[in-house]
This record gives C-alpha cells, sequence and structure tokens, in this order.
C-alpha cells in the first residue's frame, strides 16, 4: 500500500492505496466521486477527464500516486454550491448531451480548453480541441454550441466577479 | 494491472540507484504508454520508477545553436514553448500533433523517445533534426539511439534526462494521422541546415524510423517539394497491418515528405 495526499475539488484527502489505483478509480471508489466516468479505459474517450494542477488529464491513465501533492477538480467540484458552473449551465442550456455519460469529461475539457485558450472560440476550433473526447451518441453539434456559449460565459462570470 | 511496488524518487540518483536494486522494475514518465500496456498486461513490472517528481528533468532552453529540452517536459510544454516556436517551429507542431490536449499534458519526450514506439512522432523529429539524446550516463546521437522497433541503445537502469536538438534553418514534420489513434502512418520530418539535409521517416518503416536517403539526395540537389515529385521509398521496407499496407505507407511517406519540404519552404 501506498500513502497518498492530495487536494480534491478544495478538500484535502489522504488515503492508503494499492500503487496501482487509477486516479479514476480513487476519486469514483474511493471517494465516491461517480461524476467522473470510466468510458474505454484506454484514454481515447475523455468521459474520465479531470484536471490535476490546473490541467485536463485523462484520470484512466494516471496512477493515483502520481497525483499525490497535486490539486485535482473533479466536475462535483465546478458548481458554486447549487449554482451551476457557466459551462454546465451552457451544456444545459443548449441541451449539449443525450444519453449523458460523456458529459462531465466534455465539460472539464471545455473548461481547460478556456483556460488555455481564452473565451472567443470559433467551432473548428472546439471541434478540434474536443478531439479527446467522444460522444457515442455523436450529439456533437450540441456539444459545441455549448462550449462556444460557456466559454463566453465564464469570462463574462469572471469580469463580472472582478468588478464586484 | 499485476501488483507493483511504487517509488517516487527525488533525483535521477536515486531513480538509477532504485532501477539498479529491482530487475524488472521499469521508469514511468508521463505512463501514456506504459500504463496502458500494464492494463493490458503485456507489461507487468515488479516496481515503477516514477520521474514525476524530478523538477530538473523538466524545462526547455536554447543553448547556443541548440534547444535543450528537459526529458519531462511535457507534449503540451513543448508545444506551447516560445523557447521552440521561435527556434525550431516545426517541433511545436510535431508535438501539438501528438493525441490529443489530454494526453499532451502528461505524455513526455523522455517516455516517447525511450519506447521508440514505431509509430511515435518524436523519433523522427530526434534523426530529423540531428538530435542527440543525454542521459545519465552519456550522449547518444540519434541515429544510433533508434535500434529498431520499440528498441533503443539506453543500457539497464540509463535514464534520458534532456535532448538537444540542433538548430535548423529550415524544418517541418508532415503526418498522415490514424484517425482513431491519431498515430502516425506516415509521418516525415525534413529539415535543412547547411549541407545537412535529412528526411526522417516514422509510422511506415518496418523497422521503425530511418533516413530516406534518396530523398536526401534529391532534395540536396534543391530543397524544394518538386525535387521529390514521383518519388516514394520502396514498399518492401515498410510495415503493413490493419491499418495500412505498404504500398500505400510508401505513397503517404512520398506526399507527407513533399507536404513536409513545401511547410518547411513556405510554399
Amino acid at each position: 500500500m501506498a500513502s497518498v495526499t492530495m487536494t480534491v475539488n478544495g478538500k484535502s484527502v489522504t488515503a492508503d492505496v494499492d500503487p496501482r489505483t487509477l486516479l479514476a478509480q480513487f476519486v469514483r471508489e474511493h471517494l465516491r466521486l461517480t461524476g467522473t466516468h470510466v468510458g474505454c479505459d484506454t484514454s481515447q474517450c475523455g468521459a474520465c477527464v479531470v484536471h490535476v494542477d490546473g490541467k485536463a488529464v485523462k484520470a484512466c491513465t494516471m496512477l493515483a500516486v502520481q497525483a499525490d501533492g497535486c490539486e485535482v477538480l473533479t466536475i462535483e467540484g465546478l458548481a458554486n454550491g447549487a449554482e451551476l458552473h457557466p459551462m454546465q449551465a451552457a451544456f444545459r442550456e443548449h441541451h449539449g448531451l443525450q444519453c449523458g455519460y460523456c458529459t462531465p469529461g466534455m465539460i472539464m475539457t471545455a473548461v481547460d480548453m478556456v483556460n488555455r485558450l481564452g473565451s472567443d472560440l470559433d467551432e473548428a476550433t472546439i471541434r478540434h480541441e474536443l478531439e479527446g473526447n467522444i460522444c457515442r451518441c455523436t450529439g456533437y453539434h450540441n456539444i459545441v454550441r455549448a462550449v462556444e456559449t460557456g466559454a463566453k460565459a465564464m469570462t463574462e462570470g469572471g469580469a463580472r466577479q472582478a468588478a464586484e | 494491472m499485476h501488483a507493483f511496488e511504487y517509488h517516487r524518487p527525488s533525483n535521477v540518483r536515486q531513480a538509477a540507484a532504485l532501477l539498479q536494486k529491482n530487475e524488472d522494475a521499469k521508469i514511468v514518465a508521463g505512463g501514456h504508454t506504459l500504463l496502458p500496456t500494464m492494463k493490458q498486461r503485456l507489461a507487468a513490472p515488479s516496481a515503477l520508477v516514477d520521474l514525476g517528481a524530478m523538477g530538473e528533468l523538466r524545462g526547455i532552453e536554447k543553448k547556443g545553436r541548440a534547444v535543450v529540452i528537459g526529458a519531462m517536459s511535457t507534449h503540451a510544454d513543448v508545444a506551447t514553448s516560445d523557447v521552440v516556436a521561435e527556434a525550431i517551429p516545426g517541433l511545436a507542431k510535431l508535438a501539438e500533433l501528438i493525441g490529443d490536449p489530454a494526453v499532451r499534458h502528461r505524455g513526455t519526450i523522455g517516455g516517447s523517445i525511450a519506447n521508440n514506439d514505431p509509430a511515435a512522432d518524436y523519433p523522427a523529429a530526434c534523426i530529423g533534426l540531428g538530435a542527440t539524446i543525454i542521459t545519465n550516463k552519456r550522449k547518444i546521437v540519434a541515429e544510433e539511439f533508434f535500434t529498431g522497433m520499440f528498441d533503443t541503445a539506453l543500457d539497464e537502469g540509463e535514464i534520458i534526462t534532456k535532448v538537444s536538438f540542433p538548430i535548423p534553418a529550415k524544418a517541418a514534420y508532415a503526418k498522415f494521422r490514424n484517425p482513431a489513434s491519431r498515430y502516425a502512418l506516415a509521418g516525415v520530418f525534413v529539415s535543412k541546415r547547411g549541407s545537412d539535409i535529412r528526411v526522417a521517416v516514422t509510422g511506415a518503416g518496418s523497422d521503425g524510423v530511418f533516413r530516406w536517403s534518396e530523398a536526401e539526395e534529391a532534395l540536396a540537389k534543391r530543397f524544394a517539394p518538386k525535387s521529390l515529385d514521383g518519388m516514394s521509398p520502396p514498399a518492401s521496407g515498410m510495415n503493413t497491418d490493419i491499418h495500412a499496407d505498404a504500398e500505400y505507407r510508401a505513397h503517404l511517406v512520398g506526399v507527407m515528405a513533399r507536404r513536409a519540404v513545401a511547410a518547411a519552404t513556405g510554399r
């Protein structure tokens, strides 16, 4: 067993884990944060995307012990209490999902996209940046619209916060 | 995945000592090849030595006429580095074509080179730019480093610390990606540095990365896409698998080489 300590959604967590525990398994089974989904388990589909130290990663292809000392953000950590994160709200508004299985990973990837590239994202950029997230319902059209809207809302929210 | 011991040393010396002590231990860098391989039980190391805690292995700097990249630099680090973008934009572009954004946040240049997957991108850049691979023990020139499919000149317990890329006058990479895996079905890195002209091919050769000398000779006369008109390497040396047969790969190498030269010369 190996001891890991990390911050998950703002809370410090320490646990003894078998070193082969994947980060995705750790957040789902040890922390009961089941919003992070495992689709393909081969780092192709992106359902398991979380942020580690502010960067989107595929939690099925990282060991929990590799995240020792890191800040981890999962889909559960995005909303501010009952108030959805602007990207979540945009996915609801545009119905950027069909079955919803890929949605947590799509949203975490979309937030990472805005963090890296800013909020003025054209359709081609969004589609290209989503290449590591697969929607088996093929509902990409509304996902792309949701990311576009969510990206804009993220800056507006940020600007409003800064003004307050 | 089979059970293993996990070690996270804080410097290269400790890592080397751990590797020496555990015969079946493997180094894990970003883990984006090793962990999937372990899940499939194609690899079952007794221990993992994680290089993730070593800041000394990360970082990109211009040193004289070369760009030196720390082995634990991620593909995203290389793709977004101002130093790389200015000195060898073709290398930044190559890093940007690996996997997807989340994969690029974890996968590392050292891991890619040490694994020498026949469809990986970095081996083409190393040979295509005449890079030197620097380890905890020695310096190895790229042509001597890649010794065949999934095989390198690395000894047991030897750790890549840096890769030094000489800055070329012109260079570019063109890749035909497998649409599912994003690995190269054929990827060609071309460069020109004085009279040193290189055409390195990945993804296509049945024994991994190779230099396409006929194309280099043609480009030595004139470094332009037209010089390669109608050329492709012999299909006999190409790989055949479910994704593409040898003839198709040979054809793609010609097309990618012309595209790379066009990109390198701004045509």
